[in-house]
C-alpha cells in the first residue's frame, strides 16, 4: 500500500518526459509562453525534492526495521534483557534508548512497537480508504436517493468526536490490535468519504464522464474507469496524512487505557509505560515518541508531496 | 460475473427492443419535443416544442445564441440529460422506434453504435489520466465482439482517419499533450469509432482556435460522407453550417422560429431572428474596424419567457399583435421552408412593419428632439430674462450661465 502513492507521481515524470521530447507539443508552446507551467516541469523533473528523500528514508528505515525485527540482532521485547543494576539506566551502547523500569530493552520495543502501530495505522486507513472511498464514489455520482442511503451512515460517524468513537468501539469490541484497527478504520473511513465524494462530485461534472456515457458506458464503468483514477491521488495524499492521524491516535487510545492490552508492544503503549517515569527516566516515553513524531512528520510531508503533484498536474491540465 | 453474463446477452435484448430498422422513412423524427426543468425558481422551458426530421447521411445544422436551448435539444433528443427535475414530452423517433419513453438501459444499446456525440470542449471531454489509445478503444471493445489486438489496429487506422500523424505513437499520449484541435479530432475518432448512424455535434469548434475550426469541421464531414452518418450540427455560428448543413434549424428561446434548406433559407429568410444573425456575421468585404452588426437585447428567461412572441421584445418589426399572440409556424412557398412570424421579413407586411416602427422611431425621436429643444428654449430663455433683468449687466457671476 505504501508503494501505491508513489506510482501516479511517476507516471507524471514519464508523461512529461514524452512532453519534452515531443517539439511540435502545445505544452511545451504554452510552457514557453507563459513560464509557469515551465516552472512547474522544472521543478518536477527535479524529482521529489531533497525533504520527500529524507521522508521516504526514515519510513523504509521505519518499516524495514519493523518487517525485520524478528531477524535483527535486538534483544527480547518482552523478556528481561538487562541485568536488575540497569533497570531505568538511560542510553548506553548496548541499549541505545536505554532500558525501561522492567529491565526490557527500549530501542528494541520501538522496533517491535512498530510492528503493531504500523499496521494498525496503514491497516486501518487502508480499511477506511476502501470503504469511505466506494461509498464517496458511489455517493458522489449518484447523488440522489443511493447517495443519501451511502451518505447517512457516514455523515453520522463524522458527528461523533473521533476519538469518543473509537473508544466506544474498543470498549465494545475488546482490546485486541485487530478491534483497535477496526475502530480507528470506523473513524477514519468517514473522513475519506468526504474526499472522494467532494472530489467525484466534481469530477462526475465533467464532460469526459458525459462523453463515455454518450458511448454507452455503463455506470460501474464510469465509476471505476474514469472517475476512479482521478479521484485517487486526493484519496492517496489525504491517506498518507490519514496513517499519521492513526498513529498518533493510537498512541491517544493507549494513554486513556482503551488502547491494544498493555502486554503487546506497540508505541503508544512503550509510552504509556514510560508515562509515570518521566522525572527520572524521561528516555522511556521520549524516544518512542520522537520516532512517532518523525514518522508523522515523514508522512505529512509526503502526503503535501503527493497533493502538490496532483495539484500541478490539475493546472496544466 | 453478472456484468459478463448481461453482456453476452446484451445484443438479443437490442434486436427485440429495437427490431430490424426499416431502411425507408427518415432516420430521425422529433416531433414537437418539449424539455422542462424543475428548479427553485420556476420551470425552465429550455426546449418547448421543436420538430424537426433528419434523413439518412444529411445533416441538420441548429443554429441561436447562448440559451436559446440548442445544446439541451440535442442532449434531450439523445436521452443524456440528468433525470432529476427533467420533464420531457414529444415523440423522439429514431428509425421508427420511440426513445422518449426508453429507459437508460435501452438507450445505452445505442449509444455509441447508433448514434454518438461529440462535445463543445476538446479540453474536458477527453479524461485526462487515461491514454488516448485506450479511450478509443473502450467503447469499441465494450460494443464490439473483437480482441484486444483488433480494436488496437482500429484504434490506429481511425487515428490516421482523423488526420492525427503518427497514430501508432499517439496512442500511448495523454491528452495534455495534445492540442486542442488534437484533442478534437480525437473526440471524433472515438464518437464515429463505432461506426453510428446519427452524429451530434455539440459546438464542435466553438472552443477551438479560428483556423482549426475549419479544418475539423471539414474532417466531420468528410467522415460524415464516408461512413454515410447522418449529422446534427448544433451552433451558434450561421457561418458555419452555411456552407455544410443540407436544412438549417435556427432557435430561439427553446422554439424553431425558422426551418429551410439551407440555400433556402439564405435567399429567402423569413424571420427577423434569422435576418439578425446573418446580419451580425462580418463580412470580408467591409472596410476594417467596421462596426459589427449585434442583436440588441438579450435572450429571453427561460421562466417566463415573453407573451405573443419570444423575440418581440428586441425585434425591430415588432407589432402589437406580436407582443400578445404567439405565431404558429407557417409554412413558406418553398417546400420544407417553416417560420415563426405574424410580419415576416421580406413580405409587404414585414416591410410595412419595419416602416412603421422606423416611422415611429423618427418621430419618437423628433419629439425627443423637440422636447429637450422645447426645454433649452425655456432654460435659455429663464437665463436669458435673468440677465436682462439683473441690472448690473453681464459683469456678475449670475449672468454667466
Amino acid at each position: 500500500m505504501p508503494e501505491q502513492p508513489h506510482s501516479p507521481a511517476e507516471s507524471i515524470l514519464i508523461d512529461e518526459e514524452t512532453v519534452g521530447l515531443e517539439p511540435d507539443s502545445s505544452a511545451i508552446q504554452i510552457g514557453a509562453i507563459e513560464g509557469g507551467p515551465e516552472v512547474a516541469r522544472e521543478r518536477r523533473r527535479k524529482g521529489l525534492g531533497f525533504g520527500a528523500w529524507i521522508a521516504i528514508i526514515w519510513l523504509t528505515l521505519i518499516v524495514g526495521s519493523a518487517v525485520l525485527a524478528p531477524v535483527l540482532p535486538i534483544p527480547d521485547p518482552v523478556a528481561d534483557s538487562a541485568p536488575a543494576a540497569d533497570y531505568k539506566s538511560g542510553p548506553s551502547v548496548d541499549h541505545p534508548f536505554g532500558v525501561d523500569t522492567t529491565g526490557l530493552d527500549v530501542f528494541s520495543r520501538v522496533i517491535w512497537g512498530a510492528r503493531n502501530s504500523l499496521f494498525i495505522g496503514t491497516v486501518s486507513v487502508v480499511l477506511g480508504f476502501l470503504v469511505g472511498g466506494a461509498c464517496g464514489i458511489i455517493g458522489g455520482y449518484f447523488k440522489g436517493r443511493i447517495g443519501g442511503l451511502v451518505g447517512v451512515p457516514m455523515d453520522i460517524a463524522l458527528a461523533f468526536p473521533p476519538l469518543v468513537l473509537a473508544l466506544a468501539v474498543v470498549t465494545f469490541l475488546g482490546r485486541s490490535v485487530s478491534n483497535v484497527t477496526i475502530a480507528l478504520a470506523i473513524v477514519s473511513a468517514p473522513i475519506l468519504y468526504r474526499i472522494a465524494r467532494a472530489s467525484t462530485l466534481s469530477w462526475s461534472e465533467r464532460e469526459f464522464v458525459l462523453a463515455c456515457r454518450a458511448q454507452g458506458g455503463k455506470h460501474f464503468r464510469i465509476m471505476t474507469r474514469e472517475i476512479l483514477p482521478n479521484v485517487l491521488p486526493a484519496m492517496f495524499s489525504i491517506a498518507l496524512l490519514g496513517i499519521a492521524v492513526v498513529i498518533v491516535a493510537e498512541g491517544g487510545l493507549a494513554i486513556i487505557g482503551a488502547g491494544v492490552k498493555p502486554d503487546v508492544v506497540t508505541w503508544g503503549n512503550i509510552i504509556v509505560s514510560g508515562q509515570g517515569e518521566l522525572r527520572d527516566a524521561s528516555h522511556i516515553a521520549l524516544f518512542p515518541s520522537f520516532v512517532i513524531f518523525f514518522t508523522v512528520l515523514a508522512l505529512n510531508y509526503l502526503g503535501d508531496v503527493v497533493r502538490a503533484k496532483f495539484d500541478v498536474r490539475e493546472s496544466a491540465l | 460475473m453478472k456484468l459478463r453474463r448481461k453482456r453476452t446477452s446484451a445484443p438479443a435484448d437490442a434486436t427485440e427492443r429495437f427490431p430490424a430498422a426499416p431502411l425507408d422513412g427518415p432516420l430521425l423524427e422529433v416531433e414537437n419535443v418539449k424539455t422542462h426543468f424543475q428548479t427553485d425558481r420556476g420551470l425552465v422551458r429550455a426546449v418547448d416544442g421543436v420538430s424537426f426530421s433528419l434523413e439518412r447521411g444529411k445533416t441538420i445544422g441548429i443554429v441561436g445564441e447562448s440559451g436559446s436551448g440548442k445544446t439541451v435539444l440535442s442532449r434531450s433528443v439523445m436521452g443524456l440529460l440528468p433525470k432529476r427535475g427533467l420533464v420531457r414530452e414529444g415523440s423522439i423517433r429514431f428509425e421508427g422506434v420511440e426513445l422518449i419513453d426508453a429507459s437508460n438501459d435501452e438507450l445505452r444499446q445505442l449509444w455509441g453504435t447508433q448514434m454518438a456525440m461529440v462535445f463543445q470542449d476538446p479540453m474536458t471531454s477527453l479524461n485526462p489520466v487515461m491514454k488516448i489509445g485506450t479511450q478509443i478503444t473502450e467503447s469499441l471493445l465494450h460494443h464490439l465482439d473483437i480482441t484486444k489486438d483488433y480494436a488496437n489496429e482500429t484504434g490506429i487506422s481511425l487515428l490516421a482517419s482523423v488526420g492525427i500523424p503518427e497514430p501508432e505513437r499517439r496512442m500511448s499520449s495523454y491528452p495534455h499533450e495534445m492540442s486542442g484541435g488534437m484533442r478534437q479530432r480525437v473526440m471524433i475518432a472515438i464518437a464515429i469509432a463505432c461506426g453510428p448512424k446519427l452524429l451530434f455535434a455539440d459546438e464542435p469548434t466553438t472552443a477551438l482556435d479560428v483556423t482549426v475550426q475549419a479544418q475539423i469541421l471539414d474532417l466531420l464531414q468528410a467522415q460524415q460522407r464516408e461512413r454515410f452518418m447522418a449529422m446534427v450540427l448544433v451552433t451558434h455560428d450561421l457561418g458555419v453550417v452555411a456552407g455544410r448543413a443540407d436544412d438549417i434549424a435556427v432557435m430561439y428561446a427553446g422554439q424553431i422560429v425558422e426551418k429551410a434548406p439551407t440555400r433556402t433559407l439564405f435567399a429567402e429568410m423569413r424571420h427577423p431572428y434569422t435576418e439578425a444573425l446573418v446580419r451580425s456575421i462580418p463580412k470580408l468585404n467591409d472596410p476594417s474596424h467596421t462596426r459589427l452588426v449585434t442583436i440588441g437585447g438579450r435572450p429571453p428567461n427561460l421562466i417566463a419567457p415573453p407573451v405573443g412572441c419570444r423575440f418581440s421584445p428586441r425585434c425591430p418589426y415588432v407589432q402589437d399583435k406580436c407582443r400578445t399572440e404567439e405565431p404558429p409556424l407557417i409554412s413558406a412557398s418553398d417546400p420544407g421552408h417553416e417560420y415563426r412570424c405574424w410580419f415576416p421579413v421580406g413580405t409587404p407586411e414585414g416591410t410595412a412593419a419595419l416602416e412603421r416602427n422606423r416611422a415611429a422611431a423618427d418621430a419618437a425621436l423628433l419629439e425627443a428632439d423637440a422636447a429637450t429643444r422645447a426645454e433649452a428654449a425655456i432654460a435659455g430663455g429663464s437665463t436669458g430674462a435673468g440677465a436682462g433683468t439683473d441690472p448690473t449687466g453681464g459683469s456678475t457671476p449670475g449672468g454667466v450661465s
